[in-house]
């Protein structure tokens, strides 16, 4: 329990931190939403001023860092200028959606990596094993932003599949089986851009984990004890290779959430990517802040799921805590 | 022929490729920024070696295209007008890697423009475009790249240098930085920036912009090497007779840094332009006119050039030739310096 605590700790510190960070850059920031209105000939430069002092905007940065931890915790995370409502409603809203993308898009990237780095493991120097380490590499080179804009091109050109948005018109009037079709089918896309964009890296490290494990002579004994091979490799060498594994799912949800901003950018997914963008341009400071900090703990919970399944994984690290 | 062997061959293949950018001028037939109104939206021209009545050219030619009647966006070819395509031609003035005035270029045509990858919505050639582009692009992530690496160098050997608190202070703030997923840190970064500027003011942001992000992984793998380095016999015996910190440091301790920091570059640089063309692709990089990669992508985020203009997505595919020169000097680097490393090790062995 002593090794989740200290993690829980170090979460955070690592939120306070961020948040620190994302206020001082806002502080050393020229410009801010009311400069944009004070241009506006038909505001006078009171009003200007009387909403600055109304969002506390005139105040010192620790004034506002304080107030907005107050609002943080009460359930506000700020006030968004531009929307003229509080972020967590907000963000809460569009999060949903990017964590949908993001969590099947790791589900799916890893179904699928795992077979296929234990099969490219199994026939190493093999024609399998070449032709999966080409495909990789080929899949590696293609940044997500070309990968993207290559299938949306390919999904207008074709019909095959819906252009944008994650709903058709008249979804209201869907049955929910209907309307969970319908979401699925706007999914698809960015779902297949996430995960090609992450398959390579993924299939590597797992190769390379498992390559790893294949030639230790537990495995060689095992084998020659007559234990079928998919036994042998599905449960005896994923096991053992599986410590860089886990680590691994924590940086991959990182990957996949970057690509996410992007993708859902592109193909209008309604996720944080376009409110990030939206907020940016319309300099809504706190929407930008809340942003990033949500990326944050999306990232924090990934990696604290990865601890709870390495301490369930690794019996060494069970009885190290314990020993503490 | 020359042997070349490992990351000297994907070293000479990314040479060749910024050699080709960087000569933008010579490659391009034209200048990116000049109109044709005649023909916005053209298609890539085909270029025919056999014409209408089956007879076959040595020399290349292309036929002169037109709106077709009744149509504002559909363009025929006029069979009749046959244009060959010249090598060497003298065209617009331009200077050879800024310096030199020139106005030869590789290939153009007489009597109409030549197209090979189409034309934007002004009439400007795509080719033109995406090369004098990737001028821009490339530059920004090599100077992103390189500011991050003096940065990163800067807080690593600090860091692993002075060790105690200072240490761990910094280490602490590079963690902060790997935790966040990169593209929210650029965006929270570019956030808090002026929005509309010069081009020249755009570019400059953007390095400081994708510069300031990446500095944590590099300082701390410069740190490790500093760390382990300082206790060196061959640096205390330096520091035994009397050498001073900065001499150390110069002397001794970041040459040790130096197949890190190459191989940081390699892998930094191609992530860096991909930086650039993502925020000038949304509107928060280098604006229009000046040509970048990202913001000659940009015409995509309307949903009609998507439909119906596919060649406007051919700048995208011009990094990727640049990734995987990168990607292959990284990992021939990397490989590199693993068997170096055993090579001494078993050399080591045998005394």
């Amino acid at each position: 329990m002593r090794y989740f605590l200290r993690r829980w700790m170090q979460a955070v510190f690592l939120l306070i931190g961020v948040s620190i960070l994302t206020f001082l850059f806002s502080a050393i920031a020229p410009g801010n939403y009311f400069d944009e209105m004070r241009l506006n000939p038909q505001i006078s430069p009171e009003t200007v001023a009387a909403l600055r002092a109304q969002y506390q905007l005139d105040r010192p940065l620790p004034v506002r860092y304080a107030r907005w931890v107050n609002s943080l915790l009460h359930g506000e995370m700020g006030f968004s200028f531009a929307n003229n409502s509080p972020v967590a409603p907000l963000l809460w809203a569009r999060a949903r959606n990017t964590l949908l993308l993001t969590l099947t898009a790791t589900l799916i990237a890893w179904a699928l990596a795992l077979p296929l780095g234990i099969w490219s493991a199994e026939t190493r120097g093999r024609l399998p094993d070449r032709a999966l380490s080409g495909a990789t590499a080929a899949l590696l080179v293609i940044p997500e932003l070309v990968l993207a804009l290559g299938l949306l091109i390919l999904a207008v050109r074709s019909g095959w599949f819906p252009t944008g948005g994650m709903f058709s018109v008249g979804f209201e009037i869907l049955s929910p089986m209907q309307k969970f079709r319908d979401v699925a089918w706007h999914m698809e896309l960015p779902v297949l851009a996430l995960v090609l964009s992450a398959l390579p890296i993924l299939v590597r490290h797992v190769r390379a984990a498992v390559a790893e494990v294949l030639d230790a002579p537990f495995l060689r004994a095992a084998a020659s004890h007559g234990i079928p091979q998919r036994t042998l490799h599905y449960k005896y060498a994923l096991r053992a290779a599986a410590n860089p594994l886990i680590s691994l799912f924590g940086f991959s949800l990182g990957v996949l959430l970057s690509g996410s901003l992007l993708v859902e950018v592109v193909m209008s997914w309604p996720g944080l990517g376009p409110l990030l963008l939206e907020a940016i341009l319309a300099r809504d400071l706190y929407v930008v802040i809340g942003g990033v900090l949500c990326s944050t703990i999306f990232l924090v919970a990934g990696n604290f799921f990865a601890d709870v399944l390495m301490y369930w994984a690794d019996p060494r690290i069970r009885t190290g805590a314990a020993a503490k | 022929m020359i042997q070349l062997s490992g990351w000297k061959r994907w070293l000479l293949a990314i040479v060749v490729l910024h050699g080709i950018v960087a000569c933008a001028g010579f490659f391009a037939p034209y200048d990116p920024t000049e109109q044709d109104r005649e023909h916005p939206y053209l298609p890539p021209m085909r270029i025919h070696l056999v014409d209408t009545q089956g007879h076959f050219h040595f020399r290349p030619f292309f036929y002169a295209e037109q709106l077709r009647v009744g149509s504002f966006d559909q363009f025929e070819e006029r069979s009749q007008q046959a244009i060959p395509l010249r090598f060497f031609v003298t065209g617009a003035r331009y200077d050879l890697l800024g310096l030199l005035p020139f106005r030869t270029h590789l290939f153009g045509a007489e009597a109409s423009r030549v197209y090979l990858l189409g034309s934007d919505a002004y009439g400007r050639d795509q080719l033109s475009r995406i090369l004098y582009g990737g001028q821009i692009s490339l530059l920004a992530g090599m100077l992103g790249a390189g500011l991050t690496l003096l940065i990163g160098v800067l807080i690593g050997a600090t860091a692993g240098y002075l060790g105690g608190w200072r240490d761990g202070l910094l280490m602490r703030v590079a963690e902060l930085f790997m935790a966040l997923p990169w593209l929210y840190l650029l965006f929270a970064l570019r956030a808090f920036l002026p929005l509309s500027v010069s081009p020249v003011q755009a570019f400059f942001l953007i390095i400081l912009v994708i510069g300031a992000v990446g500095w944590a992984r590099p300082a701390r793998l410069v740190r490790g090497v500093v760390l382990s380095a300082r206790e060196r016999d061959f640096v205390r015996a330096a520091r035994g007779f009397g050498a001073t910190d900065s001499y150390l440091l110069r002397r001794h301790i970041l040459p040790e840094t130096s197949s890190v920091i190459l191989t940081q570059a390699a892998i930094l640089v191609p992530q860096f332009v991909l930086a650039e063309m993502t925020l000038s692709f949304l509107g928060l990089g280098v604006p229009e006119p000046v040509p970048s990669w990202g913001s000659l992508l940009a015409s995509l985020q309307q949903y009609s050039v998507l439909v119906s203009y596919w060649w406007m997505y051919l700048p995208a595919l011009a990094i990727v030739p640049f990734f995987l020169g990168y990607l292959g000097l990284a990992s021939a680097l990397q490989q590199d310096a693993g068997t170096e490393k055993i090579v001494r090790t078993a050399g080591g062995s045998r005394w």
